[in-house]
This record gives structure tokens, sequence and C-alpha cells, in this order.
């Protein structure tokens, strides 16, 4: 077996039952994290990361398929050996309200034979100053930073992570970001799910989208980008001249598409969004095209091709985040 | 660095949780005495009521009021109306019975013998009067009133509100915490990490004890200093009484917390589990009154047993030993909930 991968999965299949029929989470998922990777799982509410992780966890058993976490296998007789090197925090946890943060994560410290002292770790996730504070007092990104440091008491040779951001604001963000940089800066292996593209460029160093339960494309953050053709992506809006709102009639996806440099069109709302591969030359002949197309430029803006775009592109889908559904695990229930 | 116990940290997680909670300390602690305060003065020892007798107004009405007031320490209460309002006053309560002197000599009652006051009403009447007439009794007789501490109402309330408290205590404080634990996705995350299950289950059973004691003890003292009411057996008797019935609705707590995913399952199986043995077994009034074919049926309740039990050795000074029964059965049943919990426990 191939002991030096930090994850190996091989066919990974979860099916739920749901009423009389049966719901596939996850159908036929490969999966290999090199150790010390911080590896992305991204892909939108419902694509079966979750369930993914949560079987990678050990918490749920897959309905067929291989696993392997740190070289060993779920289900015999190693769980808590292999527990005893996973921090992990789930999409949603909420600890007692009147409990503090020094008493929670002394908690999950005593539950490792080795680990960082709970000081220390509160002091990773700059939660020192709220130490003696109960949870029920803290804010939705303390809370999520105190699961964080119950992930990392342990000392965790392999740290999972379930959507670490979802519901935070862009400041709690960033902290929870920082945490995750710094333990990744000390060797350790971390697997994520998110369906924010910026935050799977910002953390990862290898990324798989996941949709309907399946792998759709896997690689470096740039790798994925420079497959779509194109590492930029111009956006504009345009109006016929003089008549207040009609797009104009010759404005079309072929026409675009048959400008220099381009290599895929999509349109957005009011916006078309052109991947190129070098503005300095489409722009110029965009602006050309337009003006014999007697249409008048609302917009225009260029920018790097995100993980979103590649997204858009693979699916046909956007990926957009459904925050009003997803953070009631950032509430509480404050007391 | 310091030594971390794991056993030892999630049992001080369950107390600190416990006593920061005002409600849970509330209901645990609280209400129970509530409950002996209101009950103790509302069904507090009276003097005994007087005999309420209407005489119909006429010749002799006098004579038979003056006759039962001459009767003494038997306590009548007696007035002269017309025979209408004599009638009407029966009918409705106000008086207990109604006599009427006849013309020739002598009496005739006007009683409801489907009331117990009218009845005895018309003994106690008869009798005074018929003394009075000068009737001697043939034999010579004695009696002795007692009001006694032990067998007041508040005595036979008190062991029974201990055992209520216990089976309140094991289903909310091992069944619903753990409902909530799952609810919060806590006791996912506990299996997660590698705590054993076995530290997390003596530490909701271990933090139950702990709080059973002082449950026991505020309850036993408030009752001593307020209402005199003490027990007659051994205070270590009561305890390891206590505590075993404690354990058994602990283990029956995470039985109904066994699959529960909801907070509304679990307070819907927490009641159907309480509330026939809140009606059944003996808390607040003897369950012999119901009809003895239901006997051996209330007697398996394990609260009956508990209360049976308590109410032994704290009123009537049972040693432990004679209760064995009850004591073994109540460690059955906690034993067998505990064991099909496990087997069918949803951990995460």
């Amino acid at each position: 077996m191939t002991a030096d991968l930090a994850i190996r999965c091989r066919d990974l299949r979860k099916t739920y039952l749901a009423g009389k029929s049966a719901v596939e989470a996850v159908c036929g998922l490969d999966l290999s994290v090199e150790p010390g990777a911080c590896f992305g799982l991204l892909g939108p509410n419902g694509a079966g990361k979750t369930t993914t992780i949560e079987i990678l966890e050990g918490i749920l058993a897959p309905t067929s398929g291989e696993v392997e976490v740190l070289g060993m296998r779920w289900g015999t007789g190693r769980d808590q050996q292999i527990r005893r090197r996973l921090g992990i925090t789930l999409q949603e946890t909420r600890f007692d309200d009147k409990l503090t943060v020094r008493e929670i994560v002394t908690l999950f410290r005593s539950f490792y034979p080795d680990g960082q002292s709970p000081e220390a770790t509160m002091a990773a996730v700059e939660l020192t100053e709220k130490a003696t504070a109960r949870v029920g007092r803290l804010s939705g990104g303390q809370k999520q930073r105190l699961a964080l440091a119950c992930g990392l008491v342990g000392n965790p040779a392999l740290l999972f992570l379930d959507e670490p951001t979802t519901g935070l604001d862009p400041q709690s963000r960033r902290e929870v970001w920082k945490i995750v940089r710094a333990h990744q800066a000390r060797g350790a292996t971390t697997l994520l799910t998110t369906h924010y593209m910026h935050e799977a460029e910002v953390l990862c160093d290898r990324v798989a989208i996941v949709d309907h339960g399946r792998i759709i494309a896997e690689g470096t953050p740039a790798d994925l980008i420079a497959r779509l053709g194109g590492e930029h992506v111009v956006e504009f809006a345009a109006n016929a001249t003089g008549d207040g709102g009609a797009a104009p009639a010759a404005l079309d996806e072929a026409a675009l598409a048959a400008l220099p440099s381009v290599t895929a069109v999509r349109r957005e709302r009011d916006a078309w969004l052109l991947t190129v591969h070098h503005p300095h030359v489409a722009i110029p002949e965009l602006l050309r095209r337009l003006a014999g197309w007697q249409a008048e430029l609302n917009r225009l803006t260029t920018r790097h091709a995100s993980l979103e775009d590649v997204f858009v592109a693979l699916t046909g889908r956007t990926l957009d985040a459904d925050d009003a559904t997803a953070d009631s695990s950032a509430q509480g229930t404050g007391a | 660095m310091a030594n971390f116990h794991p056993l030892k940290e999630l049992l001080l997680c369950r107390i600190r949780a416990f006593y920061r909670e005002p409600d849970a300390v509330f209901w645990t602690y609280g209400f129970p005495l509530i409950l002996i305060v209101g009950l103790g003065i509302a069904f507090r020892t009276k003097p005994p009521e007087r005999i309420r007798v209407d005489i119909v107004a006429g010749a002799g009405a006098e004579a038979v009021q003056a006759a039962l007031a001459d009767a003494g320490s038997s306590g009548f209460a007696a007035a002269i109306h017309a025979e209408a309002e004599c009638r009407q006053r029966l009918r409705r309560g106000h008086a207990d019975i109604v006599v009427t002197p006849e013309v020739g000599g002598g009496w005739s009652y006007r009683f409801d013998p489907t009331r117990p006051e009218s009845v005895l009403a018309k003994a106690e009447v008869d009798d005074a009067l018929q003394r009075a007439a000068g009737r001697v009794d043939v034999v010579a007789t004695r009696a002795h009133a007692v009001t006694e501490p032990g067998s007041r109402y508040i005595d036979f309330l008190v062991p029974g509100l201990l055992g209520m408290n216990l089976m309140g205590g094991g289903l909310w404080g091992v069944g619903f915490v753990t409902v909530d634990m799952r609810v919060r996705k806590l006791l996912k995350r506990l299996m997660a990490s590698p705590m054993q299950r076995r530290d997390l289950l003596l530490s909701l059973f271990g933090g139950r004890m702990l709080f059973t004691l002082p449950e026991i003890g505020i309850l036993l003292l408030l009752a001593a200093l307020l209402f005199h009411v003490h027990v007659a057996g051994s205070i270590l008797a009561t305890i390891v009484v206590g505590v075993v019935g404690a354990m058994s609705f602990a283990g029956l707590g995470l039985l109904v917390a066994a699959r529960a995913e909801r907070i509304e399952t679990v307070m819907g199986l927490m009641n159907a589990v309480m509330l026939p043995m809140w009606l059944l077994s003996g808390v607040f009034f003897s369950y012999e009154r119901f009809p003895a074919v239901f006997h051996p049926f209330i007697r398996a309740l394990p609260l009956t047993q508990l209360n049976d039990a308590l109410r032994a050795v704290i009123l009537d000074g049972a040693s432990l030993g004679s209760q064995w029964f009850a004591l073994l059965y109540l460690l059955a049943v906690g034993a067998v909930s505990f064991g099909l919990a496990l087997r069918w426990f949803k951990w995460v």
C-alpha cells in the first residue's frame, strides 16, 4: 500500500436512502493527497464534499470504496490510532454556551496523549484574551476559531476542515486563513472543503472540483485556470448607441468568440465575460467592433481568471455562494 | 506539562454546565422544594371540622340546639332556619344534616347518604341527642385522638417527591443532555476525537450521581426543618436507595436518548415514560386506591419500587436488607435500559 500518501481513496461511493429512493451523495471518487499539502475540495453545496470528508474522518462508513488515512484504514482496529493524529472541525459544532474557551480547549486536549498546551493553542488561534469567556458570548468568528483550536490542540498530522469560513465576515475569514496557513507552515497536511473559490485559491496547493459526487477536475489552482485556455477575464456591458437600454443587435456569442485571443465567451445577467490569453490584443479589437455595431460601452473590467471561472466553464453553472442557508453554524444559540 | 484526564475533564464540564444553568438548578433543586412547601401548607394538619347542623324552626328547636351545644368536644355548628331554607342549605352543601323536632317528641333526620360528612353528621348528632335525652352507654369506651409526625400527609409526600425528583433528574440529566449534545453536533465532534465512549458515558452517569446527593440532602433537610419530617431509618440507607433509584432512571434516560435526533422527540419520550409514574406510582397519593387488579402493573413501574423503598426506609425505619427486592429491581431496570441504549445508540 502507498503509505507515503496522507490520504488515498479509490472509487469511493456513499448512497443514502431518502424514503424509497436511493441518493448517491458520492459516486466513484478518487483522491490522493500528498503529505504536507493543503488540498481543497471545491464545489457547490450538495456536491458531496461533506459526505466525502466525513468518510475520510471515520465518522461515516462508505457504501463502497477504499479509504486510507495516514497509511491506515478505518475499521481495522486502529481507529483510535488514526484519530489521535487527526484534527477536525465539522461544518457545525455548537459547544456548550456555559463553558469557557479554556475549559473546552482543555477538554479536547485531554483526549490526546500528545499535543500542544491549551494556552499555546488559544494563542495560536488568537483567543487568549477570550480564555475565560463563555462560548455564548463569542462572535461567529471567535466560535469558529475555538472549533479550530479543538482541531489543533492534539497537534494533528492531518487536519480536516469542513467549510471553515462559511457564514463568516471577511475579516474573520482572513483570520481563519492565517491560522490555517500557520499550521500549514509546520508541515502538516490539510484537507478542506469550501464553496468559496477565493478561499481555495488563497489556501490550497491543490484543488479538486467536486460536482454531483464526482471530481470533475483536479490540479493546482494555477493549472486549473490555465486549462481554461486563457488566464484573463474581460467583462463588459454595452447598450445600443442613443437607445436607452436595448442590447445592440449585432452583439452575440459567435461574434465575440471570433475576436482575437478570445478562448471562451459567456453571459452573466447584463454582462459578457470573455476568457482571453492577451487582453492587450483582445480589448482594442473589442472596442473597434463595438463602435461598428453602434454599441456604447457601459462597463469594462479585466481580471485574472479564477477557480470560479473554471467551475463555470466545467459545469455551465455559476457557483453562487448561498450563504443564507449555510451560516446557521456561525450563529449558535447565544444566551 | 500538566496531565490531562479525559474522564475528569468531561465530568468537570458536566458539573460546570449544570451549575451555570440557572434553569437546570431551579428545576432540580428549587422546584421540588416549592412543591413540598406548597403541598405541605395546603395539606397541613387542620383542627377537626365542625359538623354543620340545621334545625327546622318550631317547637323544640331551641332544645335541640341547646343539647348539641352542651355535647361539648364533638363540635357542632347548629343553627335554626325555616324548613324550606334548611332543605335548600342541605342541598347546596351548606349544612351536613337537617334535624326536625317531631310533634310527639323525638326527631327526624334529613341527610345525604352519599356524602361521608352527612353520614357522619347523622351518627354524631343522633348520639349527642340520645345522650342528652338520657341514654346510658352499655360499655365504657375510651378514645385516643392521634396526630403524630409519621402519619401525616406531608410524611407520605416527602419520600414520593424525592422519588419523583430522582426520576426527573435521571431522565433530564442523562436523556435530555445526551440529545442536546447530539442536536448540537457536539456528540459527533466528540466521536471524531480520540475520546473513549466509556469516558463520556461515565461522565454522564457520574455527574448524575454527584447531583443526586445534594438533591436528597436538601429535600430531606427542608422537610425536617419546616415540617418535622424525620428519617426513621438510617440516613445511609436512604442515600443508598436514592442513588440506586437515580442510577435506574439514568439508564432509562440513556435509553430514551438512544436514537432521538430532535429535542421534541426526546421530550415526548420522556413525558411518555414519566407521566404514568407521576400518576400511578404513589407520589401524591397511595396507589392502593387503584383497583387491586392494577397493583401488579403499578408495582412493575420503577418509581413505585423506589417510592415504596424510600417510604419504608424514611417512614418505617426499614433496613436496607429488607428492601433487597426493590433495590435489585431498580438495578435491573437500569442495567437492561443501559444495555439496550448502548445497542441502539446513535453516536454520530
